[in-house]
C-alpha cells in the first residue's frame, strides 16, 4: 500500500510503484483534471504540482513520490494565486479546446511563485514545455502577464 | 538494428538449428542451482542481448551492425529445441561460452565475448544453462546473419583467437584481498567491461592489457573506469559508485544512458552488496590512465546557435531536465554532474538525443525518448551545444556534423 | 484502495444522464474541487418533462431549482474548441431574449433534425458552423419568442404589443408586471408556431457583433470533467489498444497469459486486426499490452514507404486521362497563344491530426440497448456503426456527445466507435477505451499528399491570359461520403483555393488525376482544401509576381480588382504589416489572401532568416472580412490558433512511412510549434454586414503560402515542398 497526499488528503492505493501519478488520480481516485497527452513528458497537459513545482504526471512513478504532496488543477482553486492564474485565463479567453489547459495553468502557477514578474523570456523558458494545440500561447503569455499584475 | 562495433560485449552469434547432439541439461529442478545460475546470467548480462526490443525474452533476433563486417543476429537462448539450445548438451553449452565453439565446430563471432566468460568456471557456466532451461521456450527464429567475406567464413575466427583468444578462469592472487580477487572476476569475467570500456589493439580485440582508459564504440563513449582523478573514477565516492551501480543514477554523476543504460537495467542493478562492493575495490585499483584525447582536429570549427539551442531545449528537454539540468519529475533526470556534459565532442550527449535510452528501476522504466528524426542535424547541434556550455560550462568541439554522423550509425 | 472521502455514485444521475446527457459549461456552480469526483455524467437539470419545446433546438421547462432559468439550448455542433457553443447560444439568446448565462446547455443528440443540408449527415466540419447556424438558430430563437409572449398575454388577456421581452422575462409595459418563460411554458406548449417569424435588424442587437467570453472558459480553466476521456461510469474498466501498426495487417500471435499475469488486468480481447487490454487502468492496461508481445500479419502494405506515396503522385504529372474538372472553353486556345509560359510543381505531406485529447471511446453494449459517451464530429454515424455492430436498432444506441480536445478533423471520422464496439459487445461491463499518443499518431487517418502542377500562360507583359491546374492525389470524399464525388470521379474539395478563389482567371482548366496513397486511410484536416490548395496558388502567384518584377501586393491588386472584399483585406493587411517600408538584412515578408469556407482573409509574414537554415516568425498581420461578425474575440482566437497550427505544420510536420509502419509516434518526433516559436498575430477584423462566413480553418489555409513566400523574399529560396525546414537545411 502506498499513500500518496492529494490536495491535502492522503489516500492509500494498491497500484504497483511504477504506476505513473498521472493514472492515480485520473483511473483510481477520479481526479480527472490532470490530462493525459503524450505519456513522455512532451507535453504538459499532465502537469502537476509536487512540493509546489512543476512535474508531469505521467512520467513520475507514484512509487517516487516519497510523502511529497501533490496539487492538481482540482485543488489550486483554494490557492490565492492559483486563482488569480484562473481568473486571469477566464479574463481573456485563453481557452479553446481547453484540453491542455489544466496543464498550462499549473505550469503557469508554478513559474509565478518562483518568479512573480517575468518576462516574456521567463515565460517562453518554462512554458514551451507545455504544448497547445489549438495555438492559445499569445493569450496564455498574456494571462500569464495579467495574472502577475494581480499579485502584490 | 542497432549498431555495435565488433567483439563488443555483445550477443552470442549462433546458428542452432539442427545440432544433432543429444540434450543432457543440467538438472533444472535443483533450485539452487537455477538461483545461482539466474545470478551469473544476470551477471554476464545474457538477457539484454538476446532479446529482441519489444520481443520475448532470450528469445534472440536483436540486430548488431559491425561496421565493415556486416549485421549479426543474437541467437535464440531459451529452451526451444528447433530455434533454440534445448537440443544442446550442457558441454556444448559450456564450449559456446567459454570457447566461442558451437555445436557443429560453428566458431561465434567474438561479438559474444566469450573470451571474458572463460574466467567463469565451466560449473557457473552450467548453472547459468540450468537457469536457461527454465525460461520460457520461444519458437522464433532469429532472422540469418548477413556477414561479408571474409567474415563469412566462421573460420577466419580461429585466426582471431589465436590473437585475442579465450584465457581461462585464473586463480585468486593470494597478495589481494578476497573482495578483490570477486571484483577482478567480476569485472573481467562475466561483466566483460573492458570490452567498451578500453581501447581495442590493431586486430580489433581489446588490448590485454585492458587500461580501462574508455573508448567510443558506435558513437557512445564508455568512460574511464581507471582512478584517474580527472578522467577516471577517482573523484566518485565509494557511494556514488555504489549508487550508480544499483540505480544507474548518481547525485552530480547524471545517469546511466545508452549501453549503460542497458547494463544496468538487466544486469548491474541484481548484484549483491558484496558483490558491489568487490567490484568497486577491484576498480579502485586500476592503475589511473588518461583518457585519450577525444577531440576530432578533422571536424569542422563548431558552428552551433547557442540561442536556438536555448529555445529548443526549453521545448522538447525542459519536461524532463527543466532549465536546469535538474530533474523536474524524477532525480534520474537530472543530468548535472553528468560525465556527458563535460566531453567537448558530445559523444553521449548526442546519442542520446538521437536514439533515446531506456533504464529498469525498482519504480518501473525510466525512459528518454529518441529525438532524432524529429530534429535536423542542426536543431540537436544546438541544443548539445546549448546544454554542454550552460550545464557542462564546456565548450564544444562538435557541429551539426557530428550529429550527422551520429545519425548514420543509429539508423 | 481506499478512499476516505466516499463518493457513493448516484444510480438516478447515472441512468438520467444515459438518457440525455448534459452539458456543463455554463454552470460553474456546482462542483466541488479537491476531492475525487463523482462519477461524471455532467450537471443535471432536472428530470421534469419539458412541456415546451417549440424547435430541436430550445427547451423549457417550470424550474425546480433556484437560480436555474428552466431553459435549455441544444447545440447542433459539437464544440472542439472553436468556440461554436458560444456562439450559438448568442445567436439563440439574441432573439429569444435571454441572457447566455441564464441558460443550460446540451450537446444535440444524433437526429435528424440536426443534419446540415449540405453535410450529408449531422456533422460538425469544414468551418460550416456559424453559416448553417445563422439563420436557422436566430429564427428558432425568434419564433419561441413569440410564443411565449403570446402565451403571456393570454394570460394578462392584453394585446401582444403591450409586452416586452428581456433576461428571460415577459414584461407587461403597462403595468410592470412580468412573467418568467419558465413559468408560460405549459401555456406557450399548446401553441403554434408562428409561420412568419421576423428577426432582429442589426441595430437592435445586443447580443451579435459584440466579444463576449466563453461560455465553457471556466469549466474549462477549473479542470472538470468534460471531454470523452474524462468519462467514468459505474462499474466501468478501463482498457487500451493496438492495433496492427501496418493497414490492412492482422494479429498473429500473443501471449495472453503473460498479459493476464500483469497486477490489474482483467481481460485481453482480440478482433481480426486489433487486441484490447482491459484493466482495473489505463497503466495496467498498458503494461498488459506490453506483456502481450504481439506479432502481426502485416500483410502486402508492409512494403509500403513514403517514398513510393510520392513516386506515384508525381507518375500523375503524366497521366494522359485526367478527370476535367472544371474548364472554361477557351482555356486551350488561351494557353497555345499565350505569348510565354510558367510552370511549377508542388508537393505537402502526409498530416496527423494530433489533437491534444488522445483518441478515445468509452461505451456498454447490454443484451438490450448502448450506451456511448464519445467526442465525435458526426454523431449519427458513430451512433449507427455501434447499432450496427452491437446487433441493435439505432434507437437503442445512446450517443452522447462530449466536448472534443481538438478535432482537426480526426473526430470527423468514427472507426474507433466501430473498434471500441467492437471490443465492448465482448464484455459485460461499461468500457473506456483510451489510445496511447503512439496509437493515436501512428494509426490515424491522415491529410493526404498531394502533387500539384501549375501553369500559367503569360502576356508579353507577364499578365495572366490562362491559367492550368492539375491536383494529383487522393479523393477523401469518395471514402467519407461517397455520394459527394461527383460522376466523373473529382472531389470538390480539391477546386478549393482554386476555382474558389477571389482571383478572375481570364480562362482556366482543373484536372485532376486520382492517386488513393497505399498504406494508409486519408481523411479531412483543419483547411481542407483551402489549405492544400492555397499552399499551391498563392506560392504560384507570388512565383509569377516576382518574375514579373512587380510587387506581389501591387500585382495581387490588379488580379482581385472585381473582387471588393477581397482588395479591402489585401490593402488593410499590407497597410497594418507595413508593407513595402524597408526591413533589416535577412528579413523578408511574404503575402497571401483568400477567399475561402465564406470569408476573406489578407496575410502578412515577416520572416528572420539571418541564419539560413532557420526561420524566425517575427510577426503575422492578418486583415479578415467574415461577414457579419458573432464574437469578434473569438474570431481573433480562432485566426491566431489556426495560424499557429498552420505554421508549425508547414515548417515541420510530415508523416512518413517504413515497411508499411508510420514513423512519427509521439512528440518527439511529430513537432508541434511551442510557444517560444509561436509569432505575435495581429488580427484585423473589417466591419461587414454580409452573411458570416467559417473562420476556425482559415488561418491554417494561410500559414503556409504566406510563409513560404516570407522565406522566399527573405532567402530568394523558392520552396515549393511542404514542410518547409528540411528543403532549407538541405541546401
Amino acid at each position: 500500500m502506498l499513500t500518496v497526499r492529494i490536495n491535502d488528503t492522503d489516500y492509500q492505493t494498491d497500484v504497483t510503484p511504477d504506476t505513473p501519478l498521472l493514472w492515480v488520480l485520473r483511473d483510481v481516485l477520479g481526479l480527472t483534471g490532470t490530462k493525459f497527452g503524450c505519456g513522455i513528458a512532451e507535453c504538459g497537459a499532465c502537469t502537476v504540482h509536487v512540493d509546489g513545482k512543476a512535474v508531469r504526471a505521467c512520467s513520475l512513478p507514484v512509487g517516487l513520490l516519497n510523502g511529497r504532496p501533490v496539487t492538481t488543477i482540482e485543488g489550486i482553486g483554494s490557492d490565492p494565486l492559483g486563482q488569480a492564474v484562473q481568473m486571469a485565463w477566464m479574463e481573456i479567453d485563453v481557452v479553446q479546446c481547453g484540453y491542455c489547459q489544466p496543464g498550462q495553468i499549473m505550469s503557469a502557477i508554478a513559474l509565478l511563485r518562483d518568479n512573480p514578474h517575468p518576462t516574456d523570456a521567463d515565460i517562453d523558458a518554462a512554458m514551451s514545455g507545455n504544448i497547445c494545440r489549438c495555438g492559445t500561447y499569445l493569450r496564455i503569455r498574456q494571462a500569464i502577464h495579467n495574472a502577475a499584475g494581480l499579485i502584490t | 538494428m542497432r549498431p555495435f562495433p565488433l567483439f563488443a560485449a555483445m550477443a552470442c552469434m549462433t546458428l542452432a538449428a539442427g545440432q544433432s547432439a543429444r540434450a543432457a541439461a543440467a538438472d533444472p529442478t535443483d533450485p539452487g542451482l537455477v538461483t545461482r545460475g539466474q545470478y551469473l546470467a544476470r551477471l554476464a548480462d545474457c538477457e539484454a542481448c538476446h532479446t529482441a526490443p519489444g520481443g520475448p525474452s532470450f528469445a534472440g533476433g536483436r540486430a548488431f551492425a559491425l561496421p565493415g563486417m556486416g549485421t549479426l543476429y543474437a541467437s535464440n537462448i531459451t529452451p526451444d529445441a528447433q530455434n533454440g539450445i534445448g537440443a544442446w548438451s550442457d558441454e556444448q553449452f559450456v564450449r559456446a561460452v567459454r570457447e566461442g565453439v558451437s555445436p557443429g565446430w560453428k566458431h561465434l563471432y567474438p561479438a559474444m565475448p566469450y573470451q571474458d566468460y572463460a574466467r567463469m568456471t565451466p560449473d557457473e557456466v552450467r548453472a547459468i544453462r540450468a537457469y536457461l532451461a527454465t525460461v520460457k521456450p520461444v519458437a522464433r527464429r532469429p532472422p540469418e546473419n548477413k556477414v561479408r567475406f571474409p567474415f563469412s567464413i566462421r573460420a577466419v575466427m580461429i585466426g582471431w583467437n589465436l590473437f585475442n583468444g579465450p584465457a581461462s578462469s585464473y586463480p585468486d592472487d593470494p597478495a589481494r584481498s578476497a573482495a578483490w580477487n570477486r571484483g577482478r572476476w567480476l569485472v573481467e569475467g562475466p561483466g566483460h567491461c573492458a570490452e567498451c570500456h578500453s581501447p581495442r589493439n590493431l586486430t580489433m580485440g581489446v588490448s590485454q592489457s585492458h587500461t580501462y582508459a574508455g573508448a567510443v564504440t558506435a558513437g557512445w563513449m564508455a568512460y574511464n573506469l581507471s582512478s584517474d582523478l580527472h578522467d577516471g573514477l577517482g573523484s566518485w565516492s565509494d557511494d556514488a559508485l555504489s549508487a550508480y551501480l544499483t540505480t544507474g543514477h548518481a547525485d552530480g554523476h547524471g545517469t546511466a544512458a545508452g549501453p549503460m543504460a542497458e547494463v544496468i537495467s538487466y544486469s548491474l542493478r541484481f548484484m549483491t552488496p558484496s558483490d558491489r562492493m568487490a567490484m568497486i575495490t577491484y576498480l579502485r585499483s586500476l592503475t589511473p590512465q588518461s583518457s585519450a584525447p577525444s577531440r576530432d582536429a578533422s571536424r569542422e570549427q563548431a558552428s552551433v546557435t547557442l540561442a536556438q539551442g536555448a529555445a529548443l531545449f526549453a521545448g522538447a528537454c525542459a519536461g524532463c531536465h527543466l532549465t536546469t539540468g535538474a530533474g523536474r519529475q524524477v532525480d534520474f533526470a537530472t543530468i548535472t554532474g553528468a560525465h556527458s556534459l563535460k566531453d567537448p565532442d558530445g559523444h553521449n550527449l548526442i546519442q542520446v538525443m538521437l536514439e533515446g535510452s531506456r533504464l529498469e528501476t525498482d519504480q518501473g522504466a525510466i525512459n528518454m525518448p529518441r529525438f532524432g528524426a524529429g530534429y535536423s542535424d542542426q536543431d540537436l547541434a544546438d541544443i548539445a551545444a546549448y546544454t554542454l556550455v550552460t550545464l557542462g560550462k564546456t565548450q564544444p568541439a562538435f557541429n551539426e556534423n557530428a550529429v550527422r554522423d551520429g545519425r548514420q550509425r543509429s539508423e | 484502495m481506499r478512499l476516505p472521502v466516499t463518493a457513493p455514485t448516484s444510480r438516478r444521475h447515472f441512468l438520467t444522464a444515459a438518457t440525455g446527457l448534459v452539458v456543463a459549461g455554463l454552470l460553474p456552480r456546482h462542483r466541488a474541487f479537491g476531492r475525487p469526483s463523482e462519477f461524471y455524467q455532467g450537471p443535471l437539470v432536472g428530470e421534469t418533462k419539458s412541456p415546451f419545446a417549440p424547435n430541436a433546438y430550445i427547451r423549457i421547462a417550470p424550474s425546480r431549482v433556484a437560480g436555474d432559468s428552466g431553459i435549455t439550448l441544444i447545440l447542433p455542433n459539437v464544440e472542439m474548441g472553436q468556440g461554436i457553443y458560444t456562439g450559438a447560444v448568442t445567436l439563440i439568446a439574441e432573439e429569444l431574449e435571454v441572457e447566455p448565462d441564464q441558460v443550460n446547455l446540451e450537446a444535440a443528440p444524433p437526429d435528424d433534425a440536426y443534419v446540415a443540408a449540405d453535410m450529408g449527415t449531422q456533422a460538425t466540419g469544414g468551418s460550416t458552423s456559424t453559416i448553417f447556424e445563422w439563420t436557422t438558430l436566430r429564427q428558432a430563437g425568434a419564433a419561441a419568442r413569440l410564443m411565449l409572449v403570446q402565451a403571456a398575454a393570454g394570460q394578462w388577456g392584453c394585446p401582444v404589443s403591450d409586452c416586452t421581452t428581456r433576461q428571460g422575462q415577459v414584461f407587461h409595459t403597462p403595468s410592470g408586471r412580468s412573467i418568467a418563460y419558465a413559468d408560460l411554458a405549459a401555456d406557450a406548449a399548446k401553441l403554434s408556431p408562428p409561420k412568419d417569424i421576423p428577426l432582429k435588424t442589426a441595430k437592435d442587437w445586443t447580443l451579435i457583433g459584440r466579444s463576449r467570453h466563453r461560455l465553457d472558459s471556466r469549466a474549462k480553466v477549473e479542470g472538470q470533467p468534460l471531454f470523452g476521456i474524462d468519462i467514468r461510469v459505474p462499474d466501468m474498466k478501463h482498457a487500451t489498444v493496438a492495433a496492427c501498426p501496418v493497414m490492412g495487417g492482422t494479429v498473429g500471435g500473443i501471449d495472453r497469459d503473460a498479459a493476464l499475469r500483469t497486477p490489474g488486468v482483467h481481460a485481453v480481447l482480440m478482433i481480426d486486426n486489433a487486441v484490447c487490454v482491459v484493466a482495473d487502468h489505463y497503466w495496467a492496461a498498458k503494461k498488459g499490452l506490453d506483456a502481450l508481445a504481439v506479432t502481426w500479419n502485416e500483410g502486402t502494405n508492409a512494403s509500403v514507404d513514403t517514398q513510393r506515396i510520392y513516386r506515384e503522385l508525381h507518375d500523375g504529372l503524366s497521366e494522359p486521362k485526367p478527370v476535367v474538372a472544371k474548364s472554361t472553353s477557351d482555356a486551350t486556345a488561351a494557353m497555345a497563344r499565350a505569348a510565354t509560359r510558367y510552370e511549377a510543381t508542388y508537393q505537402q505531406p502526409l498530416l496527423a491530426h494530433s489533437p491534444m485529447e488522445p483518441v478515445n471511446c468509452a461505451i456498454h453494449i447490454r443484451p438490450d440497448g448502448a450506451d456511448v459517451w464519445v467526442g465525435t464530429q458526426v454523431p449519427m454515424w458513430a451512433r449507427d456503426s455501434v447499432a450496427d455492430i452491437a446487433g441493435l436498432p439505432k434507437n437503442r444506441v445512446q450517443l452522447h456527445c462530449q466536448y472534443i480536445g481538438g478535432g482537426f478533423g480526426r473526430r470527423l471520422e468514427y472507426e474507433y466507435v466501430t473498434q471500441a464496439a467492437q471490443f465492448a459487445k465482448q464484455v459485460p461491463y461499461p468500457l473506456k477505451i483510451v489510445w496511447s499518443r503512439e496509437e493515436d499518431l501512428t494509426l490515424d487517418r491522415f491529410r493526404p499528399a498531394y502533387v500539384d502542377h501549375v501553369r500559367a500562360g503569360l502576356d508579353a507583359r507577364g499578365r495572366i491570359e490562362s491559367m492550368e491546374f492539375r491536383v494529383i492525389g487522393p479523393a477523401v470524399v469518395a471514402r467519407w461520403e461517397p455520394a459527394g464525388l461527383s460522376p466523373d470521379g473529382f472531389d470538390e474539395d480539391l477546386a478549393a483555393a482554386i476555382s474558389i478563389t477571389p482571383y478572375t482567371w481570364p480562362a482556366s482548366r482543373l484536372d485532376y488525376v486520382r492517386r488513393e496513397a497505399p498504406g494508409v486511410v486519408t481523411a479531412w484536416w483543419r483547411g481542407v482544401g483551402g489549405t492544400r490548395g492555397l499552399f499551391v496558388v498563392e506560392s504560384f502567384i507570388d512565383e509569377l509576381a516576382l518574375r514579373a518584377g512587380a510587387d506581389p501586393v501591387a500585382y495581387r491588386r490588379e488580379l482581385i480588382r472585381e473582387q471588393p472584399r477581397a482588395r479591402v483585406v489585401l490593402d488593410l493587411a499590407a497597410e497594418k504589416s507595413g508593407w513595402g517600408t524597408p526591413l533589416p538584412k535577412g528579413h523578408g515578408r511574404g503575402v497571401a489572401v483568400q477567399f475561402l469556407f465564406g470569408s476573406y482573409l489578407g496575410t502578412v509574414i515577416e520572416v528572420d532568416m539571418t541564419e539560413p537554415a532557420q526561420v524566425r516568425i517575427v510577426h503575422v498581420t492578418v486583415a479578415v472580412d467574415c461577414g457579419q461578425p458573432v464574437n469578434p474575440d473569438q474570431i481573433r482566437a480562432q485566426i491566431e490558433g489556426g495560424m499557429i497550427f498552420g505554421l508549425g505544420t508547414a515548417l515541420f510536420n510530415e508523416i512518413t512511412l517504413s515497411n508499411g509502419r508510420v514513423q512519427e509516434d509521439n512528440f518527439n518526433l511529430w513537432r508541434i510549434m511551442r510557444m517560444n516559436e509561436a509569432p505575435p498575430v495581429d488580427i484585423h477584423i473589417v466591419a461587414s454586414t454580409e452573411t458570416p462566413g467559417g473562420i476556425g480553418e482559415t488561418g491554417t489555409a494561410a500559414a503556409a503560402p504566406a510563409l513560404a513566400n516570407a522565406i522566399a523574399a527573405a532567402s530568394g529560396r523558392r520552396l515549393r515542398t511542404l514542410p518547409l525546414l528540411p528543403g532549407l537545411e538541405s541546401a
